[in-house]
């Protein structure tokens, strides 16, 4: 197994506070790689860090081999990595398929309507609603669209911040069990979130972020049995 | 629905209103000031407030009627939620419209009088100014107060480009539109970081050191005192009685002088432009940077997380919207015949932004409309002209309790895919 993406000693700075120290981890082709960690651990840093917002100030990020830590967004967003946004961030204004079609930026609309319908079958949901603006839909359909969004650009590598933010429990569940499915066909995931439980269970591996620092690291299974872990995210019992 | 009318609440809101209208008019109509005495007249204030306190009842009980129920429900803002969207395939049947608009667009000149020509011609300059301005504040979302500093950019081009360089207005409309496209760019860079509130302040002070260069530069610009601007040719001839180089237009078609001809050549020029602008605009937001406008209006974050060069759409904006602003601008000192400074003073911005708010953000139609609103209502309303700032303020106030969003509501067609166009 090769690693697709690579983070060696990260260090990325606000201003004088120090967001991730030295961090380390690597995504290998074909893996769901969870970052789990609690509010204001650096985990939304170190996946907008990917993308040079706020920019690495020392170590490296390699991606296919290559140093991305300092290129610029779009230039990221161009080769093959994409990302759901934390909060969502649909275009409120624009159809479900215009949203979908803004999802084919990088690389351009040779494959829009086929990857469309891709969509539409992954998340039946969205092929109801298709004409809606996203205004208009629940929270739950907006992350499903989020998703979609990301995946019309045929990424390499799919990653995501907390999908399950402000979602009802049922809701989140459907949202990993899209998930799921999307990893069985072959995409590689990098998953951020809150939500220790879900996304342990649903990953091959796992980090755990304190205060900017990876603290442990594991199985998705080990992570998820380990009675630290389960104190400090899964409530303890 | 059954409504049963309050009767309690109506009194109650035309004690208030009564009351309200009691403290305003009290001292303005009662008091009658007369040398260094006054006289009090208690009976007009009476009568006053009376009517207030009878209309505010009759409006108040109206409204819980079903009829105001009904009206009061069409009109209230709060299902209004923004732009409607059609599916990619709707055709509007209103299409024979637009050659209609054209044939009594071209017929205007010859119909019209001459001061009626020029209150049109003007009113067309704002359309243009407001079409410039939508592309940045209603499609890409860019607040810009500096706005006006374009049009300088464009009117001076063509007054100092001819003054320095003997540049025509023929050959001044494009360079007018580069230059101010440029001067959109200079501004662009530094402000590609900020947002809202800070980029309206820096695009302001962008506006007032346009102004105060073209005030203060008096070796170049001869400051405060203006510059003459020079009539456009047709082909050579020109709109004067008498030419000292050449024949003069009327002349060579063997017609009486009339010193209206320049205008009707203006408006005609200036009217073809427009519609190239209104068809361009129609174009680019179907096309693949007016999505990304829009995207970035939107949600810039979920923009740059999709892989947009952020840097080159906000620029291509100011670029768009400042190069059409210059375009206005020239026509503006070809039509005044000489331009200073204090045609391009903060008033004109907020104008022309006062256009795309009043004709509702991102809108063509509704932009085209307030333009001629905005600019020949006040001719037309030559007596109030006291009033004119007052009745601004009203109709502004008006707009944003019933319609927030602009006269007309933004609707456009879908975005879908085309076959074959793009690889």
């Amino acid at each position: 197994m090769s690693a697709l993406m690579q983070f060696k000693d990260v260090d990325v700075y606000y201003g004088p506070i120090q967001a991730l120290k030295k961090v380390s981890l690597d995504v290998n082709t074909g893996e769901i790689v969870t970052l789990i960690g609690s509010n204001g651990a650096g985990k939304s840093t170190l996946l907008m860090s990917i993308f040079g917002q706020p920019r690495v100030s020392s170590g490296e990020i390699i991606y296919r081999g290559e140093d991305i830590s300092q290129k610029s967004a779009h230039y990221v967003a161009s080769n093959g990595l994409a990302q759901s946004p934390e909060g969502r961030r649909v275009f409120p204004g624009m159809t479900v398929e215009e949203n979908l079609l803004m999802g084919t930026i990088p690389i351009g609309m040779e494959h829009a309507q086929e990857d469309m319908q891709k969509m539409f079958d992954i998340f039946p949901r969205l092929k109801e609603r298709r004409n809606q603006r996203a205004s208009t839909m629940s929270g739950g359909e907006q992350q499903m669209l989020a998703i979609a969004r990301a995946l019309m650009s045929r990424p390499k590598l799919l990653l995501l911040d907390e999908p399950s933010l402000g979602l009802a429990p049922i809701v989140v569940k459907q949202i990993f069990q899209v998930l799921k499915e999307v990893a069985t066909s072959g995409m590689t995931i990098f998953l951020v979130e809150q939500n220790a439980n879900h996304a342990l269970k649903l990953a091959d591996r796992g980090y755990v972020m304190v205060n900017g620092e990876i603290r442990m690291t594991g199985t998705g299974d080990e992570l998820l049995v380990n009675p630290d872990v389960r104190d400090a995210y899964l409530g303890g019992h | 629905m059954n409504a049963t009318i309050d009767y309690k609440k109506s009194t109650i809101d035309a004690v208030i209103a009564g009351l309200m209208a009691l403290v305003l008019f009290g001292p303005v109509v009662g008091v009658v000031l007369q040398g260094y005495g006054f006289t009090t007249e208690f009976d007009r204030v009476a009568w006053m407030v009376a009517v207030v306190a009878i209309g505010r009842f009759a409006i108040s009980s109206f409204l819980q009627s079903n009829k105001g129920k009904e009206i009061l429900f069409k009109h209230s803002s709060g299902d209004d939620t923004g732009v409607v969207v059609k599916s990619p395939d709707y055709k509007s049947n209103m299409v024979w419209i637009i050659p209609v608009v054209i044939l009594i667009g071209l017929m205007v000149p010859f119909i019209a009088s001459k001061y009626v020509l020029t209150v049109i011609i003007l009113g067309l300059i704002y359309v243009l100014l407001g079409l410039g301005l939508n592309i940045v504040v209603g499609l890409a979302g860019l607040l810009d107060l500096g706005f006006v500093g374009f049009y300088a950019i464009g009117a001076y081009g063509l007054a100092l480009g001819y003054e320095y360089l003997g540049l025509g207005f023929w050959s001044m409309l494009p360079i007018a539109a580069i230059l101010a496209a440029i001067a959109g760019a200079i501004l662009g860079f530094p402000v590609l970081r900020m947002h809202g509130d800070y980029l309206a302040i820096v695009t302001l002070g962008f506006g007032e050191i346009i102004r105060l260069i073209l005030n203060n530069w008096s070796a170049v610009t001869h400051g405060p005192n203006g510059v003459s601007a020079p009539l456009p040719q047709l082909f050579g001839l020109e709109f004067k009685r008498r030419s000292r180089d050449g024949t003069p237009f009327h002349e060579f078609f063997n017609l009486d002088y009339n010193s209206g001809f320049k205008y009707m050549f203006v408006y005609l020029i200036l009217f073809i432009v427009v519609l190239l602008v209104l068809h361009v605009k129609q174009r680019l937001v179907k096309m693949p940077i007016g999505r990304a406008w829009e995207a970035l209006r939107e949600d810039e974050i979920a923009c740059r997380s999709l892989g947009l060069n952020h840097v080159l759409v906000k620029l291509s904006a100011f670029m768009m919207g400042a190069s059409v602003a210059g375009i206005a601008g020239v026509f503006f000192a070809t039509y005044q015949g000489f331009v200073n400074p204090s045609s391009f003073t903060f008033m004109e911005s907020a104008l022309i932004l006062a256009i795309v708010v009043l004709g509702g953000m991102g809108s063509t139609l509704g932009v085209v409309i307030a333009a001629f609103f905005l600019t020949v209502a006040p001719e037309l309303l030559r007596e109030f002209a006291e009033y004119r700032v007052l009745m601004f303020g009203i109709l502004m106030v008006v707009m944003m309790i019933w319609k927030p969003r602009g006269l007309v509501r933004v609707t456009r067609t879908g975005f879908a895919t085309r076959k074959g166009v793009l690889k």
